[in-house]
């Protein structure tokens, strides 16, 4: 069980080196997707000792939120903006998977000074979580089409997942946050369709909203 | 030294134009044909052997040097590898470096005759052998620094053979990591898909075959064995470090080896016959990937 719980949790960081390393956004949305549906089964294994309807619940509401709810609607704004792939993020894509390292690592060092109120299931699971936490900071700044920074930002809120399902059975309210996060993500996501609707610049690169300071 | 370490070593030279065949044999199946046979690598030794050699004028003893030298290396760093059950002929702490510094010279004495033609056509592969194996070596290197950290020896006769169940139970997501970061690895230093394609010659995107198109005769014979082995070694590197199962009887844990060796080599096939090759630019990112799987799976260890 244990070593099935680090498998995930391995995988999980590999999917984050992947959307690192990743140009095409369809690419990258199939593996936010994925990355959605392992931590609901971190959620559920990690909490297997104490499984309640709470628990299941949780699990089951994330995979099918973050596994199949948000590639959906972040397909279709693909299809809306026509775009295909990142071109020349700010940090190219060989430093991206650099710097995701470089969080994992800074993030093992930090979890293993992090007072926790509770032990979660598996030592690596904190650490994953801040890293994950992290890539999707790093994301968000690093990326110039807004597609790819709302993808940064489900990252993003899937750490803060990460870190909750770790101790779900001890601290509801973290995953009443987490859920209230997940509708304000369906919105941000919702938002990106209108901003494309209300496009002025054919094109959804960040970059060029400098030119509505005229 | 132990001298039963010549019969793995042996067996090897005389196997691994075999372990090629079986991966040119699994390509043919997916593509549909009925394939080369099996001992397709041997006949066209045999046949390079019996011709002459033509050496250009522009040429010095460096290109002479290499196709005896270069498989030399290889072949040493063979001697260095335990391999099912056998000891390995040498072992003392710290030869995994050694390994490492073998196959990097013979990947050194290859470059310096594909720059000694003169050619600006090897010029270019030996540029590219040169910067991909700077991002390979320090990956392998990392790989089994999490070997030597998890098996707890400094040679690589107790890293082979010391990953046992209870390594995998304890330390499985790293281990797997390494070897994800080792086929890699493999693929790479061998000139395999997706990095380079064993059977391209002429086109712009080669990189290691480039690099010997001036090599004829008993030379280019020698050249492919140098390969062969080349992936033999690191197969046999892969092999031996992962699996999982040793029983102590050689008989049964030479089997299993050799299992393993037909496995990893349909593998090969598999991934060569399902992906395609990857833009040469995209090469650097794909070897910094496996060096960063290295990087985590060592941080985890060393946790």
């Amino acid at each position: 069980m244990h070593t099935l719980l680090d498998a995930l949790v391995v995988l999980l960081v590999f999917t984050n080196l992947r959307i690192l390393g990743l140009s095409r956004i369809n690419a990258s949305i199939r593996t936010v997707a994925a990355q959605g549906v392992l931590l609901g089964l971190v959620a559920a294994i990690a909490n297997a000792g104490h499984l309640s309807p709470r628990i299941i619940l949780i699990a089951v509401v994330g995979i099918a939120v973050k596994g199949v709810a948000f590639p959906l609607m972040l397909f279709r704004a693909l299809r809306a903006v026509k775009i295909r792939s990142e071109v020349e993020p700010f940090v190219g894509y060989i430093p991206s998977v650099l710097a995701g390292v470089a969080a994992f690592l800074i993030s093992l060092a930090v979890a293993a000074r992090l007072p926790l109120p509770v032990r979660p299931a598996s030592d690596l699971l904190v650490p994953t979580a801040l890293s994950t936490l992290f890539v999707g900071l790093f994301l968000i700044v690093s990326r110039k089409k807004a597609l790819s920074q709302a993808l940064g930002f489900l990252v993003f809120e899937n750490g803060i997942y990460a870190f909750g399902v770790g101790i779900a059975y001890e601290a509801p309210t973290m995953i009443e946050l987490g859920i209230l996060l997940d509708v304000f993500v369906a919105v941000f996501v919702m938002g990106i369709i209108v901003f494309h609707i209300a496009r002025e610049f054919d094109s959804i690169d960040t970059t060029r909203l400098a030119a509505l300071k005229e | 030294m132990s001298p039963a370490g010549l019969v793995p070593a042996g067996g090897a030279v005389l196997l691994a134009p075999l372990f090629l065949g079986i991966i040119h044999r699994t390509k043919a199946l997916f593509a549909g044909r009925s394939g080369p046979p099996f001992l397709q690598v041997y006949f066209d030794g045999i046949k390079l052997v019996r011709k002459g050699v033509v050496y250009s004028g522009t040429t010095s003893w460096v290109f002479r040097l290499a196709p005896i030298a270069a498989p030399a290396s290889t072949l040493t760093a063979l001697l260095l590898l335990p391999q099912g059950g056998f000891p390995a002929l040498v072992s003392f702490p710290g030869d995994f470096v050694l390994f490492v510094f073998l196959l990097g010279t013979a990947r050194f004495l290859t470059v310096l005759s594909a720059l000694d033609t003169g050619s600006s056509f090897e010029g270019m592969g030996a540029s590219r052998e040169a910067a991909f194996s700077a991002l390979a070596e320090p990956a392998l290197l990392l790989c089994l620094a999490v070997a030597v950290r998890e098996s707890g020896h400094l040679s690589l006769s107790g890293i082979v053979g010391g990953m046992t169940g209870a390594e995998w139970q304890r330390a499985g997501p790293a281990l797997a990591l390494t070897a994800v970061s080792l086929l890699a690895i493999l693929l790479a230093e061998n000139a395999r898909i997706p990095v380079d394609d064993p059977n391209t010659h002429l086109e712009l995107t080669m990189i290691h075959e480039v690099m010997v198109l001036d090599h004829g005769g008993p030379d280019l014979g020698l050249i492919l064995l140098g390969q062969a082995l080349k992936l033999w070694v690191m197969g046999a590197l892969v092999v031996g470090m992962f699996l999982p199962g040793h029983t102590g009887s050689p008989w049964l844990d030479g089997s299993l080896f050799l299992a393993g060796m037909l496995g990893l080599a349909v593998v090969i096939g598999i991934v060569e016959s399902t992906i395609a090759r990857l833009k040469m630019t995209r090469v650097p990112q794909f070897l910094v990937g496996a060096g960063a799987f290295a990087v985590m799976a060592l941080a985890l260890v060393m946790r």
